[in-house]
C-alpha cells in the first residue's frame, strides 16, 4: 500500500470537515486511493511523488564525490497539534535535522502514516498540509509514502514514520567520536522551548504560556556553519529527547572525554525557566527540535560563532563550554550560583517531583 | 524569573560564602544536617558544597518522603493498583520506585493497571467524580506540607458524598524523625558528629517553628528553619556557624518570608480533625519511628483505603549491605557504601537514599560524584 496515485476515482469528495478515517481507507482499494489523492498528493505534491510508483527514482547530486547519508525516524508526539507546530512539520524538521547533523545536504524524505480508525479527516488534512508546507520551505520533498489504518485503540490518532536521504560533501567528517580536549562547545540558541510547549498543551496540564516549539529545519544553519568553520568543525548533534544533558553525555561517551559547561552561558527563555520551575523540571533535560550543539577546534570557534549568529536560527548562539580530558567522561557544570555539579543523563522519563 | 532569581544570585552567594569561611573557626569541625530533601536538592543542584570551607560538612537527612517510604507500602500500592476496578492516582515521583519484587507502578501501568499521574489531590477527586464506576484511590504521601491538601480532598469528598474515593495514607511527621535520629544508638554513644540542623521550609509554613523546640532544649542542637533557594541555604549555614561559635542552641527562622512561630493554624486544625498519629511507622532507612506518621481517624474510615481494601503491610527487607540507615543518621557517607554506584544506581535503586533525586545517594550520584575523583574542577572558557 503505497502513495501510488491512480486516476482519481469517481467518488464523492472526502468530507474533510466531519469525515473520519475508516478501516477501508487502509485496505488498498478505492477508498485508500481517494484518501491519498485528496489529502496526501496535493499536500505533498512534487515531481517524484507524481511518478506514482511504489518507489521514487531521483537524481543524487554530489554523490559521486561525497557520501550518501540516510536516516529513519518515528513520530508519536502527543498532542498532535501543539503551539508552534504539529506532528507533520515536526516529522519533516526532525528527519532533515538528523541528516543535517552529518553536515550533509538533505535531499529526499519518505513518510509512512499509521492512522487510527476514526481519526478526523480534517486533522489528517491539516497534518498533511503542514508537512507539505514544511517540506517546501526546507526545499526537501517527500518523494514516497505509505498509508496504513489500524483499528480504533491500536494507535493514538496518527503515527508518522519517516526516512531521509542526503549527501555529505567529500572531505567533511562529522562524528560523535571526534571531540578532543581543548575543543569548544557551542549551542545554537535557547533550550527547552519544544518540551515546554508540548507540556503546556497536554490535556491534564494545560497552563498558559506564550512559548512556541522551536521545531525548525536546521540544514540552512548547518550549511553556513560548514562554510565558516570547515575542517575545524568536529561534530554536531541536535539535542532532542533527553535535552542538552543527554546530548553532551553522548558526546562525552563517544569521544571518551569530559565536558565542562557554564550554566550562565546557556540561553533559557524566562518563560521556559518559569514553567520548568513550576513543574520541577530541569531545562537541560527538556527536548528541543530546532537547536544544535557543535564541537569545534578552538581556532575555528570565533568564525563558527559569528556564522551561527548571522543565521536567523542561530541568533542566540553561544559558546557554552569546553572539552576536557576525563577518563570518567563526566559532563560538569559551573552553576550560575558559583558551585560545580554533574550534568547527568536522566534515569528515565523526567517526572515531576512532589515538593 | 522575578522573585526567584534574587535568591540564586551568584554575587551574593560569594559574599555569604566569604562570611562563612571567615567566621568558621579553623580549629573546629562543623557538621550540619539538612533534614529536608528539598535542601539536599538545592545543595547538589547549585553546587553549594564547593562554596563551603573544608571544615564544614553537610549531612543529607531523611527528609524525602519518597525515599523513606518502606518497600512494603510500595508493594501495597502496586497490589492495590492491580485490583480490577481500582484507579490509583499518584504523584509522578512514585512511579519508578521499585517494590520488593522489582515491580513498580510504571511497570504495573504498562501491564494494564489503571494508574494516573496527578499534580494535586483535587485532580484525583475530579477523576472520582467523573468516573463513578471506578474505585479511585489517592496515593497520599509527604510530610506536614502535603497533608493539608489530602485533608481538604477528603473533606470535599465527604461533603459531596463521594462513595468511590479513598486515600492510601503515608503522611509522615518531621519532628518525630529528628527525634529518632537523636535517639539512635550511635547518637547516644556520641558517635555521630552533628552540630545542628537546617530545618525544613515548607513543613514549617504549616507547623511553625515551635515543634522543634525539643532539639534545643532536650538535645542542645541549634536549628535554623530555611527556605529552599540556594541563598536561603547558605544564609542558614552562616546562622548555624554563628550559633555554634557563640554556644547558642536556638530555633532560628531564616525563612521569615513564609514561616511564623505558630504556622498555619487553620491547616493544623484541619489535619488534627481528620488524622491521628500512628503509634509506630516504619521509615525506610531509619526503622520504626514512634508516632512518626499519621492515619485517618475512625470517623473517616470510609475514605481510608487501608480499611476499605483490608491492606495489611508486609515488611520487606532492604539489601543487608545497604548503608542507607547509617547515611541518613549521618554516620556514613554515600561513597562509604559498597553498593553505591555499583549495584545501586538511580536506574536500579537498592536503598531508600537512591530512590528519588532528593535522596542523599541519588543527589551525590547525579550531581556530585565527580568530587570523589577530582579535588578541583577544570576552568571553563569565559563565555
Amino acid at each position: 500500500m503505497t502513495t501510488h496515485v491512480p486516476p482519481r476515482p469517481r467518488h464523492r469528495k472526502l468530507d474533510l470537515t466531519n469525515g473520519r478515517v475508516e478501516l477501508t481507507h487502509g485496505a488498498g482499494g478505492r477508498a485508500m486511493a481517494q484518501l491519498i489523492a485528496d489529502i496526501f498528493a496535493p499536500a505533498l505534491a512534487n515531481e517524484f511523488l507524481a511518478q506514482g510508483n511504489d518507489q521514487a527514482a531521483m537524481p543524487l547530486p554530489g554523490a559521486a564525490n561525497g557520501k550518501l547519508v540516510m536516516t529513519t525516524d518515528g513520530y508519536v508526539v502527543s498532542p498532535l497539534f501543539f503551539p508552534g507546530g504539529d506532528i507533520g512539520s515536526l516529522a519533516v524538521h526532525g528527519t532533515i535535522n538528523d541528516i543535517a547533523m552529518s553536515g550533509g545536504v538533505p535531499l529526499y524524505l519518505s513518510a509512512s502514516f499509521i492512522i487510527e480508525e476514526g481519526f478526523p479527516l480534517a486533522d489528517l488534512d491539516r497534518i498533511a498540509k503542514s508537512m507539505g508546507a514544511a517540506s517546501r520551505a526546507a526545499g526537501v520533498p517527500v518523494v514516497t509514502g505509505d498509508t496504513k489504518v489500524v483499528e480504533r485503540g491500536k494507535a493514538d490518532g496518527v503515527f508518522i514514520s519517516t526516512a531521509g536521504i542526503g549527501v555529505v560533501p567529500a572531505g567533511l567528517v562529522l562524528s560523535g567520536d571526534r571531540a578532543t580536549p581543548g575543543d569548544v562547545v557551542l549551542l545554537s540558541g535557547s533550550i527547552g522551548d519544544h518540551g515546554v510547549a508540548i507540556m503546556s498543551s497536554r490535556e491534564n496540564l494545560e497552563f498558559e504560556t506564550a512559548i512556541l516549539s522551536d521545531s525548525a529545519a536546521l540544514h540552512g544553519l548547518v550549511a553556513a556553519m560548514v562554510a565558516a568553520a570547515g575542517a575545524h568543525l568536529k561534530l554536531m548533534r541536535d539535542p532532542t529527547r533527553g535535552g542538552l544533558a543527554a546530548t553532551l553525555n553522548e558526546i562525552a561517551h563517544q569521544s571518551g572525554v569530559g565536558i565542562v559547561i557554564a550554566e550562565e552561558a546557556i540561553p533559557v527563555k524566562a518563560q521556559v525557566a518559569a514553567a520548568c520551575e513550576l513543574l520541577g523540571l530541569e531545562p537541560l533535560n527538556v527536548a528541543n527540535e530546532g537547536k544544535l550543539t557543535a564541537v569545534v577546534a578552538p581556532e575555528g570557534a570565533d568564525a563558527l560563532l559569528a556564522a551561527m549568529r548571522a543565521h536567523p536560527l542561530g541568533r542566540d548562539a553561544a559558546i557554552i563550554g569546553t572539552i576536557v580530558e576525563d577518563k570518567h567522561r563526566f559532563v560538569q557544570m559551573t552553576t550560575a550560583f558559583g558551585g560545580g555539579r554533574i550534568v547527568d543523563w536522566l534515569a528515565g522519563e523526567q517526572l515531576p517531583r512532589i515538593c | 524569573m522575578r522573585y526567584v532569581d534574587e535568591y540564586r544570585d551568584g554575587v551574593l552567594a560569594k559574599s555569604i560564602a566569604a562570611a562563612i569561611s571567615a567566621e568558621a573557626e579553623p580549629h573546629r569541625r562543623y557538621h550540619f544536617m539538612e533534614f529536608c530533601g528539598g535542601h539536599t536538592h538545592a545543595i547538589s543542584r547549585y553546587g553549594i558544597e564547593d562554596l563551603l570551607p573544608e571544615n564544614l560538612r553537610m549531612i543529607h537527612g531523611p527528609g524525602c518522603p519518597v525515599c523513606v517510604l518502606p518497600v512494603g507500602r510500595m508493594d501495597d500500592a502496586i497490589r492495590l493498583a492491580q485490583r480490577p476496578g481500582v484507579t490509583l492516582c499518584t504523584y509522578g515521583d512514585l512511579m519508578r520506585v521499585p517494590g520488593s519484587d522489582g515491580s513498580s507502578l510504571l511497570k504495573a501501568k504498562a501491564a494494564g493497571a489503571d494508574i494516573r499521574m496527578v499534580y494535586s489531590t483535587l485532580d484525583a477527586l475530579k477523576i472520582a467524580e467523573a468516573e463513578p464506576g471506578r474505585e479511585v484511590v489517592f496515593f497520599a504521601i509527604g510530610f506536614e506540607t502535603t497533608t493539608p491538601p489530602t485533608a481538604v480532598a477528603i473533606e470535599i469528598a465527604a461533603k459531596k458524598e463521594l462513595k468511590n474515593f479513598s486515600v492510601f495514607c503515608n503522611h509522615v511527621l518531621t519532628p518525630a524523625a529528628i527525634r529518632a535520629i537523636m535517639e539512635s544508638p550511635e547518637a547516644k554513644r556520641g558517635e555521630v558528629s552533628l552540630d545542628g540542623f537546617v530545618g525544613p521550609a515548607h513543613v514549617s509554613t504549616v507547623i511553625g517553628t515551635a515543634p522543634y523546640e525539643f532539639c534545643a532544649t532536650l538535645y542542645r542542637k541549634p536549628v535554623v528553619i530555611a527556605g529552599f533557594e540556594p541563598l536561603d541555604v547558605m544564609h542558614a549555614i552562616l546562622m548555624l556557624v554563628r550559633q555554634v561559635n557563640e554556644g547558642r542552641t536556638e530555633i532560628e527562622n531564616q525563612y521569615i518570608r513564609a514561616v511564623t512561630p505558630t504556622g498555619n493554624e487553620k491547616a493544623q486544625a484541619l489535619v488534627t480533625k481528620l488524622f491521628e498519629p500512628r503509634e509506630s511507622f516504619e521509615w525506610r532507612g531509619l526503622g520504626e519511628v514512634p508516632f512518626g506518621a499519621l492515619k485517618l481517624r475512625d470517623v473517616y474510615a470510609r475514605f481510608d483505603a487501608e480499611t476499605r481494601f483490608s491492606i495489611v503491610t508486609q515488611k520487606a527487607e532492604d539489601n543487608p549491605a545497604c548503608e542507607c540507615g547509617a547515611i541518613l543518621r549521618g554516620v556514613k557517607r554515600p561513597a562509604d557504601c559498597k553498593l553505591f554506584g555499583t549495584v545501586c544506581t538511580p536506574e536500579n535503586p537498592m536503598g531508600s537514599c537512591m530512590v528519588s533525586s532528593e535522596g542523599a545517594c541519588a543527589a551525590h550520584w547525579t550531581f556530585g560524584r565527580f568530587r570523589q575523583h577530582a579535588r578541583t574542577r577544570p576552568e571553563v572558557l569565559p563565555a
